[in-house]
């Protein structure tokens, strides 16, 4: 009998308590880790569609005229060039003894009417408390607001093949289109379920879908409605046990597992985040030098013909040696095998490897696969 | 549930047969709360167990959980059947889901598991 009277609630919280969710504590917040089957879960959210609850992550605005020059000095993804209603995943370091504070989103939601852009950050929610502190520990005298809407909004997740189809018939004819030709990594404002909302044509699947940000007061109401009209259609609710399990199958890093505070951002394959073009921002001599060298392990997909899992922290060998680390791993429910991500040395991370990974004092064979291990297939044309 | 059975606190239980052996399996409680069931190890036949030794594994999507000998003894027959057949746990936990059989060292080490009524209200203390 845990004792969750300190933790954080979601506006969703009493819905999912409601409804069977396994509540645990993640990172400080009372959420569910799955209703009934992590399985089911996964597999609904890879044939239909899955909703998660996705409030706990953290949700910043930076607002002023100073806000572009501000952040392009601090994050590691160039900001300035960035369009009105796009997104791109970036890298937060700083010059902290904690390196690289997190792994975010960093959107252009809008300009103001006096064009000042309106800058959203969506960062872990592990992370939260102490980004937010070195971003307002880095704050200038005057032109720049740094605004922290987490508690006041809650952010849904809906992925799946039938995501936007399902999100649009909550919308109206003009806001459906719209959000139907949202590109990738693209925002939009709407109204859904009848309720004001941002969306963006982003997720953690490995599917396509929306991650939907409404008020914290309206939150459940959104979120029954689109759980009403998706049930019939195989949504279901999914907990952060098959948001896990999706996330690995799509082969994206989860920080404090791929990703930590002395991570090589090349080694791991998010490279795209480091722009350095000459520009100076926190580590950026450090990034600049492991772009330029050869990392020592890099990461890569290991597939099991087993279903026997590796876990965060089992050790990889070669013959007797040992080779690297398991940096995360579970049963694949869309491959029925177990799938790993470890970190190995870069001459043993050709696809195709033979390796073994101590799983509980026993060696189970592996091999080295190309990442991501599942992807999705190309949406046909609209019906 | 069947005056026979026994449970141990770590959720396995425990039935006398005919000969002096015992079979062992996982509590429906167990089963459900460990859900998603993918992977199973079982101990070889002629093991030597002693009472809380783990004698196998059963692994669901989030994790992997010992399964504990109830009494101390030797595992004498162990469910083939069931690794490639995880199902059969959930829907039959008290019959073909049975995991091991054991000849205990001691015949009475089993007296002193908890009953049905009070690995009942174990559960029900474990569930809020």
């Amino acid at each position: 009998m845990e004792e969750h009277s300190a933790l954080l609630e979601t506006p969703l919280c009493r819905w999912h308590e409601a409804h069977g969710g396994r509540m645990v504590d993640f990172a400080g917040w009372k959420m569910p880790v799955q209703y009934a089957s992590i399985v089911d879960e996964h597999l609904a959210t890879r044939q239909a569609a899955g909703m998660f609850d996705v409030s706990h992550m953290g949700r910043l605005s930076i607002e002023g005229p100073q806000s572009l020059v501000w952040l392009e000095s601090l994050l590691t993804r160039r900001v300035t060039g960035i369009e009105p209603g796009r997104v791109r995943y970036t890298l937060i370091a700083s010059t902290l003894p904690a390196a690289i504070l997190d792994d975010a989103l960093v959107s252009r939601d809008r300009d103001a009417p006096d064009g000042t852009p309106c800058m959203g950050l969506v960062v872990n929610a592990s992370n939260r408390p102490r980004v937010v502190a070195w971003l307002r520990s880095q704050l200038p005298a005057s032109g720049v607001r740094l605004s922290d809407h987490t508690a006041s909004t809650a952010m849904i997740a809906v992925q799946g093949p039938l995501a936007i189809s399902l999100v649009g018939s909550l919308c109206s004819p003009g806001d459906a289109a719209r959000i139907a030709a949202l590109g990738n990594y693209s925002a939009t404002s709407a109204t859904v379920a009848g309720q004001p909302a941002a969306l963006s044509r982003t997720g953690y699947t490995g599917e396509d879908g929306v991650e939907i940000v409404v008020a914290a007061a309206v939150a459940e109401q959104v979120w029954n409605d689109i759980h009403t009209a998706g049930v019939p259609r195989g949504l279901k609710a999914c907990g952060l046990g098959a948001r896990d399990t999706l996330r690995l199958e799509a082969g994206m890093p989860l920080y404090g597992h791929e990703l930590r505070e002395e991570s090589d951002p090349f080694a791991i394959g998010l490279g795209l985040a480091i722009q350095l073009d000459g520009r100076s921002f926190p580590r950026s001599d450090i990034f600049a030098a492991q772009k330029a060298g050869q990392p020592a392990r890099v990461r890569v997909g290991l597939e099991f013909d087993s279903k026997r899992s590796a876990r965060e922290g089992n050790s990889v060998w070669d013959g007797q040696r040992e080779v690297g680390i398991v940096t995360s791993g579970s049963f694949s429910p869309t491959l029925g095998k177990a799938v790993a991500m470890a970190m190995v040395d870069e001459k043993l991370a050709a696809a195709g490897t033979s390796l073994d990974v101590l799983i509980r004092d026993t060696r189970q064979a592996a091999r080295v696969v190309p990442l991501p291990f599942y992807r999705r297939r190309k949406p046909t044309a609209q019906a | 549930m069947a005056a026979d059975l026994k449970f141990a606190k770590s959720h396995e239980w425990l039935r006398p047969e005919a000969g002096g052996l015992v079979t062992v399996g996982i509590s429906s409680y167990a089963v459900e709360a460990l859900t998603d069931l993918v992977f199973m190890q079982l101990p070889a036949v002629g093991k030597k167990v002693k009472a809380g030794e783990s004698i196998g594994e059963i692994e669901s999507v989030k994790a992997v959980s010992d399964i504990y000998a109830p009494v101390s003894g030797e595992v004498v027959e162990v469910n083939t059947a069931l690794p490639s057949h995880l199902e059969t746990l959930g829907k039959d936990p008290y019959g073909d889901g049975w995991i091991v059989r054991i000849r205990p060292d001691n015949p009475h080490e089993a007296d002193q598991l908890l009953n049905q009524a009070a690995y009942d209200a174990l559960v029900a203390g474990q569930s809020h």
